[in-house]
């Protein structure tokens, strides 16, 4: 009995060996390919004996890396103002108001999150070049509002609606409008809400590929996903796979500090968003 | 809530117009970066615009449609979409109940495993794909050489190059990303069921086995069902691994890569469009299939 308790304890620890090496792999191992140069690359080893920073000084100074990560953030973090500013005012009405219609636009917001982009890349190409949009980073800010904002909306209005009734009518018999019950009441009270939205809606903002390669023509307006996806060396047949991993590195650390500092709220959002059997 | 209807006070209909003032900037983005954009691709589809020229066109009728069920490519396009979400969906339901189940177990570290977990998760989909695509590099990457030394395989394979092997890959890489997302999903649900049920279970002697089957598995299945479409329309629109790991290639093409091709590559938008729009067709079938058969319940404005 004994016997068979430990092999099943092994077995389980090999399990989650497994599992953790299943995952963490293939970032261990761009790490351990950015930090070679030149011949060392095309050995396959599992460590660095000559780690060499080449690869990161390269992207820096052959490819306009540094104006990439500086057009992902811009374009991020503006996203993430603008779709949490509509969000908490869309949450409030949809949240807090009884009237009529409303489940219908809430099943018309996850409608649109279900939206395939390159079923709106035609008008929105248009749109963009309407306004005059193309090659900027205005084009992408409006754009990723299709896929940040119903998920937004969507977990805010949830949220909205566990607060207690008292708090608003409090302030209601005060003679509150709608406005300073939103930022003097409700606002201060969604700060988990916020972050844990907030932080996936910069994540999908950040990741987005599609928009980015179609809205944007030069190397210096592309964002970072699109720079790496592209990413040139001296010939057109050698693929500079050091520089790409390196930049991949880049981009990726900032993003798993982010995880492994919020992965309680972020866990919390992305259930709050998707489950609700 | 107050009642609705004529017995509203002076107050409920200044809250009701007030609340539509809120709606208001959120419905006019969504209606132009949404609604819109989607009825000119519809338009678009029956038209022969091109992206030089998309104000002057001529309106073709359904040639374009036509012209599309006579494309094998298309076809083919279809069929990799298909295939692509259904095994990719179901390794992750799969892989991501076996996760789900060891995070859910009392084990010492288990925020640093559901850290390690959410790596894949959080690394962008473009960065995972280079990160896979030089793994899987014909001549230098990891893989050929783990499989050669292990002795799988007898000389290097060419994993993307080859036809019969490029859309397994692009499926291997998407379940890497994807597992967590269903293991968290699935975690959460676990992590919502009553003890006492297990505690009855462990009394009376029921293997766990069985346990899973017959107590876990319902418990947890309209959840699962949620997770499961959430993951299914987002494989059917499937762009960035294959444009990443295999380009235009036809044999892992799938309908979004197919549709942006002919939008943007070829700037036959009208053509390009009408693949868009079927692509939405297919996806809202989809979820009315998922939300009849399936039983999958949204909790909406209760």
């Amino acid at each position: 009995m004994r016997l068979r308790r430990t092999a099943g304890r092994i077995a389980f620890g090999l399990l989650v060996l497994g599992i953790v090496f299943y995952a963490v792999f293939p970032f261990y191992w761009a790490i351990v390919t950015s930090l070679k140069a030149g011949s060392a690359l095309f050995t396959v080893e599992a460590w660095p004996f000559h780690p060499s920073l080449d690869n990161y000084r390269a992207i820096f100074s052959q490819q306009p890396f540094g104006r990439n990560i500086l057009n992902s953030l811009g374009v991020s973090l503006s996203v993430v103002a603008l779709s949490l500013g509509l969000a908490v005012a869309a949450a409030y009405a949809l949240g807090r108001v009884a009237f009529r219609g409303r489940t219908l636009l809430l099943l018309v917001v996850l409608g649109v999150s279900m939206f395939p982009q390159v079923a709106v890349l035609s008008g929105l190409f248009e749109l963009v070049r309407w306004l005059g949009l193309y090659n900027r980073m205005g084009s992408l800010v409006l754009s990723y509002m299709i896929f940040t904002l119903p998920f937004t909306v969507w977990v805010l209005t949830t949220f909205m609606r566990e607060l207690p009734k008292e708090l608003e009518e409090a302030a209601m018999v005060d003679g509150a409008s709608p406005f300073v019950i939103v930022t003097r009441v409700f606002l201060p009270l969604m700060g988990p809400a916020l972050a844990a939205t907030g932080l996936l809606a910069f994540i999908a903002a950040w990741n987005e590929f599609l928009f980015a390669l179609t809205f944007t023509l030069t190397d210096e307006a592309r964002t970072v996903p699109v720079a790496i996806a592209l990413m040139s060396g001296a010939s057109q047949y050698e693929l500079p796979w050091g520089q790409i991993m390196a930049a991949s590195v880049v981009v990726t650390v900032p993003l798993i500090a982010l995880v492994l500092v919020f992965q309680r709220r972020i866990v919390s959002g992305l259930t709050a968003g998707a489950v609700k059997g | 809530m107050s009642g609705a209807g004529a017995r509203a006070s002076g107050l409920t209909r200044q809250r009701r117009r007030s609340a539509w003032l809120f709606l208001l900037p959120m419905l006019v983005v969504l209606a132009a970066v949404a609604g819109w954009p989607l009825a000119r691709t519809v338009y678009y589809s029956f038209t022969d615009a091109t992206l030089a020229t998309l104000d002057a066109y001529a309106r073709v009728g359904l040639d374009n449609y036509l012209w599309l069920m006579r494309d094998p490519v298309w076809w083919r396009a279809v069929w990799n979409t298909v295939l692509f979400t259904v095994v990719s969906v179901s390794l992750e339901t799969a892989l991501g109940l076996v996760v789900a189940l060891t995070l859910n177990a009392h084990l010492p570290g288990r925020g640093l495993l559901r850290a390690a977990v959410l790596i894949p998760w959080a690394i962008p989909t473009v960065v995972s794909a280079q990160m896979w695509g030089w793994m899987f590099h014909d001549l230098y990457g990891v893989v050929n050489a783990a499989l050669l030394g292990l002795g799988v395989i007898a000389q290097p394979q060419a994993w993307t190059a080859d036809p019969h092997l490029a859309l397994p890959v692009v499926i291997a890489v998407d379940v890497w990303k994807s597992t967590p997302f269903m293991a968290l999903l699935i975690l959460a649900a676990l992590q919502m069921l009553p003890q006492d049920i297990y505690e009855a279970a462990r009394v009376d002697g029921v293997h766990p086995v069985k346990v899973f089957f017959r107590i876990t598995l319902p418990l947890i299945r309209p959840a699962l069902m949620v997770a499961v479409l959430f993951r299914t329309l987002d494989a059917l629109r499937v762009f960035d691994l294959m444009y990443v790991l295999t380009g235009n290639s036809r044999s892992t093409m799938s309908m979004s890569v197919y549709a942006r091709q002919y939008l943007i590559d070829f700037q036959d938008v009208g053509y390009g469009s009408a693949a868009a729009t079927l692509l939405v067709l297919i996806l809202a079938l989809a979820t009315v299939a998922a939300i009849t058969l399936g039983r999958v319940r949204f909790e909406a404005g209760r």
